[in-house]
């Protein structure tokens, strides 16, 4: 009986499982939550950083309506007000065909130029159930410059390909690193090569919760003193700006020593430089749309 | 012998109401969702990880989510939600603790009309709120119902006026939780 006396004891001193704390309940909720990876988003707010493109892509069902304005050189004096009577324009329709794949066609007025561009995310940073310190982006472009009739349709093409690599470090800081390859089926002087090189950093510094700076630099791997038929030496594309985030749109203004808005043209046709005064203003304006059906509300918890 | 077979027969049936002790329903695939109405614009968004876990005992209840885990059908909203709003990263949870108000014989099964006090907690500020809901006891699972409102206000979520989103002062949310005997996850 002894015995028996002392298993109701045993089983006494268990059940106070019974008066389980709360804190214990929230303990036990957080033991058995569902582990899932914790994706860092918006290691920048838009597709570009400034000139060039940045890790993110537009999401699955999303069209982003993007237009990118350059106005002419600052050191063009008063008479031209600073650059403000002369711009040139990108208009482009990207998207997202999977929330990690995107596609985008766009026409830009110098050279009247079309770009078709492919960009999708290999490896996203992320912590929780797997770390990942790295974002790493493909992107890959073909440019069709259309002004000169004469040419053939080859002579008129060149690509671009980049690998884009970003962290997030926290809240407010991201970096980015871009090695590029640039081809050109056909180059404007005889002293270039077909394939250029270049090495891009960028990154964006949030000043408050809608508003960051973003800078952008890209050193091509040439001879740093080639010119281009005009006599122009070549210069790195380097460009300083804000991006502003209002919602649906984010507007990005900045100054840049480059006219072009594809790679082609930015990275391998900039002529001008920070130090003379050859500084253009511009701005880049998206606008998203969500083409999800649950947009619909049909994203409701049901009523059962 | 037979004291042998009466201890066996008394070690095995106090060890099971020793288990059966713990008297815990939770779960951890509840569905929460919230809608936000302007002539506007229309945002909603549903999280299907949310966790609860209820002593049939004492009353006890306890309901957790992660922010993050809301999906939005406009990506950039959720962006805008989570970086802007929510700062979820800073705080990544939203809790309710406290108490259910009624008796409640959860072995009856039925429908009955439940009111839970306690400490709300989003965006890392804690209020004191009652919520009323529809509890429904079937054997082995218990469906809780509520539908509440968050004011932004309360909780320290600024939304600026120069937004182009629209978002309501006062947010709806709906939550259906079915909650089935509590077993912990190795």
């Amino acid at each position: 009986m002894r015995r028996i006396a002392r298993y109701l004891w045993i089983c006494l001193l268990v059940s106070p499982l019974s008066a389980i704390a709360q804190d214990d309940l929230t303990k036990m909720l957080d033991e058995n939550e569902t582990k899932s990876v914790d994706y860092t988003t918006a290691t920048f707010k838009g597709t570009r950083i400034i000139n060039g493109h940045s890790v993110e892509t537009v999401k699955k069902n999303h069209l982003d309506f993007l237009i990118h304005h350059r106005f002419d050189r600052l050191n063009s004096g008063a008479y031209n007000l600073f650059g403000l009577d002369y711009s040139t324009i990108r208009l482009g329709f990207e998207y997202g065909l999977t929330d990690n794949l995107m596609v985008g066609i766009g026409r830009s007025s110098i050279q009247k130029t079309y770009d078709f561009l492919v960009k999708g995310k290999l490896l996203r940073q992320s912590s929780g159930a797997r770390n990942m310190p790295f974002t790493v982006t493909a992107f890959a472009s073909a440019v069709v410059e259309t002004i000169d009739k004469e040419l053939t349709f080859q002579d008129k093409i060149s690509y671009t390909t980049q690998l884009l690599i970003a962290r997030k470090f926290n809240e407010r800081l991201s970096l980015q690193l871009m090695p590029t390859l640039l081809y050109r089926n056909r180059v404007s002087t005889a002293a270039q090569d077909r394939m250029l090189m270049a090495l891009g950093v960028g990154g964006r510094m949030k000043v408050t919760k809608r508003l960051s700076l973003n800078a952008e630099y890209y050193w091509a791997f040439r001879d740093q003193n080639l010119q281009n038929q005009l006599g122009e030496k070549y210069g790195n594309s380097l460009a300083i700006g804000f991006d502003i985030e209002t919602g649906g749109h984010v507007f990005q203004l900045h100054f840049t020593n480059s006219a072009g808005m594809v790679e082609k043209q930015f990275i391998g046709d900039t002529a001008g430089s920070w130090g003379n005064g050859d500084i253009r203003y511009g701005f880049n304006i998206s606008r998203t749309f969500s083409f999800d059906k649950r947009a619909k509300g049909i994203n409701k918890v049901s009523d059962k | 012998m037979k004291k042998e077979i009466a201890l066996i027969l008394l070690l095995s049936t106090s060890l099971s109401i020793c288990i059966k002790a713990q008297n815990l329903y939770a779960t951890n695939n509840g569905e929460t969702s919230f809608f936000s109405e302007t002539p506007v614009e229309n945002i909603s968004a549903i999280n299907k990880l949310g966790q609860a876990i209820i002593n049939i005992t004492n009353n006890d209840i306890v309901v957790q989510m992660n922010i993050k885990q809301f999906d939005f059908p406009n990506k950039l909203m959720q962006e805008h939600f989570n970086e802007n709003y929510m700062e979820s990263s800073k705080y990544p949870k939203a809790v309710f603790k406290g108490k259910i108000n009624e008796k409640i014989d959860f072995t009856k099964s039925g429908i009955y009309d439940v009111s839970a006090t306690g400490d709300f907690t989003i965006h890392g500020v804690s209020k004191p709120r009652t919520f009323k809901g529809k509890l429904n006891i079937t054997p082995d699972k218990l469906n809780l119902t509520t539908d509440f409102e968050v004011s932004l206000t309360d909780h320290n979520i600024e939304v600026p006026k120069v937004v182009f989103m629209k978002i309501a002062q006062v947010i709806k949310v709906k939550n259906n939780y079915t909650l089935t005997p509590y077993v912990a996850k190795k």
